[in-house]
């Protein structure tokens, strides 16, 4: 099983969300996760899926996804050739004594203090799985009351984009 | 701006646009807006059916002899439900087909409101689209995008749902003049470098075999096929869903494979040097055991969902299209060979299928004890009707024998539930069948396990003058489960005798429905029988055929187990001579 990241442009439209999921679960895919969101264009969503398959299993999970009427296209971004991000929300235990070894930590991962309570500071990191996990190592020892992670983002290196003409034609608000 | 009319007109305006000529459905609260309307359609006929299953099979049994889309109708709630069943069929079985259901008020929508089901979200994953329309003015648009999306490509059920307010809301009726589908493109015109590559491979193997599947049908490319055939000489064996797109008598024609396929047509596949896969897809009843399917074949595989490609089996060179333009191409790229002075020789591999043909062709047993052998009655059947009529099965064994013993010589002449296995499809997708086709005879070939899920339809057929005829095949049981408990659970019958013989009276039901009811009992009153209900066409028939139960259907390859171990009958395995 290996991790690929597919990026799905989709119409706008109610139940867009249910079918890709529904597809996945009765195909017996598994999301890794899932983030859904608009795009530069009017009544289009990108879904970010990551999904953990084998090489000819993801050949049908794409083939599948096309087949949804409502899917518009289907392009798999590789690590090395595209930025991903994933935001982590965390909020951890910390009284007079540990605060400062903790602002030390989220410094050396350049993440940032979003809120400070007397026995509790959140967290708001942003980077690669990776970075996120390692961050999150290393506050474990003090106690990490709530965790919070959206899925993964993913966009293409260098100048092209996915939203291509075929799909900016969409744009009809002009 | 045209007329102000309710959604309810715009929608009856839309199917008549369409080019909807009949509907099978049962209104209901949430659609009672939209049988209004329908009364004072001119061009539509709407066949009040008794059961909203009974209104999907017969779309399912209409589409598949007009090869137009077939439209059902229900209400909210239970009535959607009801439909879930022939959606489900439709949907394995690539069937086009256009479901209306009534929906609750949209504001009372996620309410749980009296009849509200989610039927688009039930359906999902059972439909090839669907359309939740909570504004009247979007109906013609939904209307028209559901009829191309369930028609073009890989035909399905596409089901349009909407709501009471958008029923009875005022709109103007406006066609659209283009659809709005930017994320559907069917690939139709096949890959050139990807016909010259078959064709190659074609003229290069020594052991090909035409794998023709339900594809075919939904392509109406029969004609096609035969010039491919005839033109190359292959083998050819047709699935169950493909029975009749190559005549039954052609002498290539090595007949059915799968489960319970000829010994030649499945020894065919699995001895192949090359697979000529065209709209089939290596469904496991027809692989067997998929590691072991037809180890030594080089595979192309012609399909117009590429999602097919490569699911179950691996292809050598995919093609993706619509077999009415693939199976051309691949005659003008093979005859270009010929005329490079290339030529495929397959008369060693026809010595081999032909001798296995020969040596086991279908067959059966008579009982001893001078009971009614069930396969005698639909071989008689098939011979007396004859090729011209309409076949439609229900599943089981008598299924199976439908599919073996009659004779199919063109397209549109079986229908059956192939996917899925729906028990019940028979007499409704008949009456539909016959409502397409009201010059040809159809005959359900039912069980009485099946038949007695929807026979309710008899009375739908009786009051609309739709005289179609009911083989039922009556062994007082749930056959082929009762095949597998012999086989496999040491005749252990558990739950498989329904009786039938005493309850129902079979006879005295098909009277009860406005029905003629005949029996036979005795093989010598089966030509009789039969002749006699080709005379009855005043009303439909039902022939209680009282046969005996302990009949199997053979060839058989086990469940799960390789076709290498098929069965001509018990304990008797084939001989290959392959070696020698």
């Amino acid at each position: 099983m290996s991790r690929h990241t597919l990026s799905v442009l989709v119409q706008d439209q109610p139940g867009v969300l249910a079918r890709v999921a529904g597809l996945f679960s009765r195909r017996g895919f598994n999301i890794e996760s899932l983030a859904v969101g608009p795009t530069e264009i009017p009544d289009v969503s990108r879904m970010t899926i990551v999904v953990n398959v084998e090489g000819l299993a993801l050949e049908q999970v794409t083939k599948q996804l096309n087949k949804l009427i409502n899917v518009l296209k289907i392009v798999e971004l590789d690590e090395a050739s595209s930025v991903q991000r994933e935001i982590m929300l965390v909020k951890v235990k910390a009284d007079a004594e540990t605060r400062s070894h903790i602002l030390e930590t989220v410094q050396l991962f350049r993440a940032k203090v979003v809120d400070v309570a007397s026995d509790a500071v959140t967290i708001e990191a942003t980077g690669k799985h990776e970075k996120l996990e390692a961050l999150l190592r290393v506050l474990e020892p003090y106690g990490i009351k709530e965790l919070v992670k959206s899925g993964l983002v993913a966009v293409g290196r260098g100048p092209r984009s996915i939203t291509d003409r075929s799909v900016r034609s969409l744009d009809r608000t002009g | 701006m045209g007329e102000q009319i309710t959604g309810a007109q715009s929608l009856v305006y839309a199917l008549e646009t369409a080019g909807v000529t009949d509907v099978f459905g049962i209104p209901g609260g949430a659609i009672l807006p939209l049988y209004d309307p329908l009364m004072d359609s001119s061009s539509i006929r709407h066949i009040l059916v008794r059961h909203e299953q009974g209104a999907g099979h017969a779309a399912e049994g209409y589409a598949y002899v007009t090869g137009k889309v077939g439209v059902c109708m229900a209400t909210s709630g239970p009535g959607a439900t009801n439909l879930v069943t022939p959606l489900a069929d439709a949907n394995m079985d690539s069937v086009p087909m256009v479901a209306i259901t009534g929906q609750v008020p949209s504001p009372s929508i996620g309410t749980d409101a009296f009849q509200e089901a989610d039927i688009r979200g039930i359906t999902m994953p059972i439909t090839k689209h669907s359309f939740l329309v909570t504004n009247p003015d979007d109906i013609p648009r939904a209307i028209a995008e559901a009829f191309h999306l369930a028609s073009t490509g890989r035909p399905g059920p596409v089901l349009v749902d909407v709501s009471k307010d958008a029923l009875q809301g005022s709109t103007t009726f406006e066609w659209p003049s283009s659809l709005d589908l930017p994320g559907y493109h069917p690939v139709t015109r096949p890959h050139a470098k990807q016909i010259r590559e078959a064709a190659r491979m074609i003229i290069d193997a020594k052991s090909p075999v035409l794998y023709v599947g339900g594809g075919v049908m939904r392509a109406r490319a029969s004609m096609a096929l035969m010039r491919l055939a005839e033109l190359t000489g292959i083998p050819v064996v047709t699935t169950l869903m493909a029975r009749g797109a190559f005549p039954d008598s052609h002498p290539l024609h090595l007949g059915m494979p799968g489960m319970h396929g000829t010994v030649a047509a499945v020894g065919a596949l699995q001895k192949s040097d090359l697979l000529i896969t065209l709209g089939a897809r290596f469904d496991d009843r027809v692989t067997g055991k998929l590691s072991t399917f037809a180890p030594d074949a080089a595979i192309i595989h012609a399909d117009i969902d590429p999602a097919e490609i490569g699911k179950n089996r691996d292809a050598d060179v995919p093609i993706v299209g619509d077999l009415a333009e693939i199976i051309p191409d691949l005659v003008t790229a093979i005859e270009a060979e010929y005329a490079a002075g290339r030529r495929g020789d397959y008369e060693a591999w026809w010595s081999l299928v032909g001798r296995w043909r020969d040596t086991y062709p279908l067959g059966y047993d008579l009982p001893d004890d001078g009971s009614l052998s069930p396969q005698y009655v639909i071989e008689r059947l098939g011979v007396i009707s004859g090729p011209e009529s309409i076949y439609a099965a229900g599943v089981g064994q008598h299924q199976m024998w439908a599919a073996q013993f009659v004779k199919y010589e063109r397209p549109d002449s079986w229908i059956n539930s192939g996917g899925l296995g729906t028990m019940g499809f028979a007499v409704p997708a008949a009456m539909g069948a016959k409502v397409g086709a009201p010059d040809r005879t159809v005959w359900a070939v039912d069980g009485d396990g099946c038949f007695q899920m929807t026979n309710q339809e008899l009375a739908t057929c009786a009051i609309n003058d739709i005289p179609i005829k009911v083989a039922l095949i009556n062994n007082s049981s749930l056959g082929m489960v009762r095949q597998w408990q012999t086989l496999f659970y040491n005749e252990r019958y558990s739950n498989t005798d329904l009786h039938s013989h005493r309850i129902p009276d079979f006879v005295k039901l098909a009277d009860a429905y406005g029905c003629h009811g005949l029996r036979c009992e005795s093989p010598e009153e089966v030509d009789a029988t039969i002749e006699k209900a080709m005379g009855m066409n005043d009303a439909p028939v039902v022939i209680d055929f009282v046969v005996h139960r302990d009949a199997m259907v053979w060839p058989m390859v086990a469940a799960g187990t390789s076709n290498d171990d098929i069965m001509v009958a018990r304990s008797m395995a084939p001989q290959w001579g392959s070696d020698d």
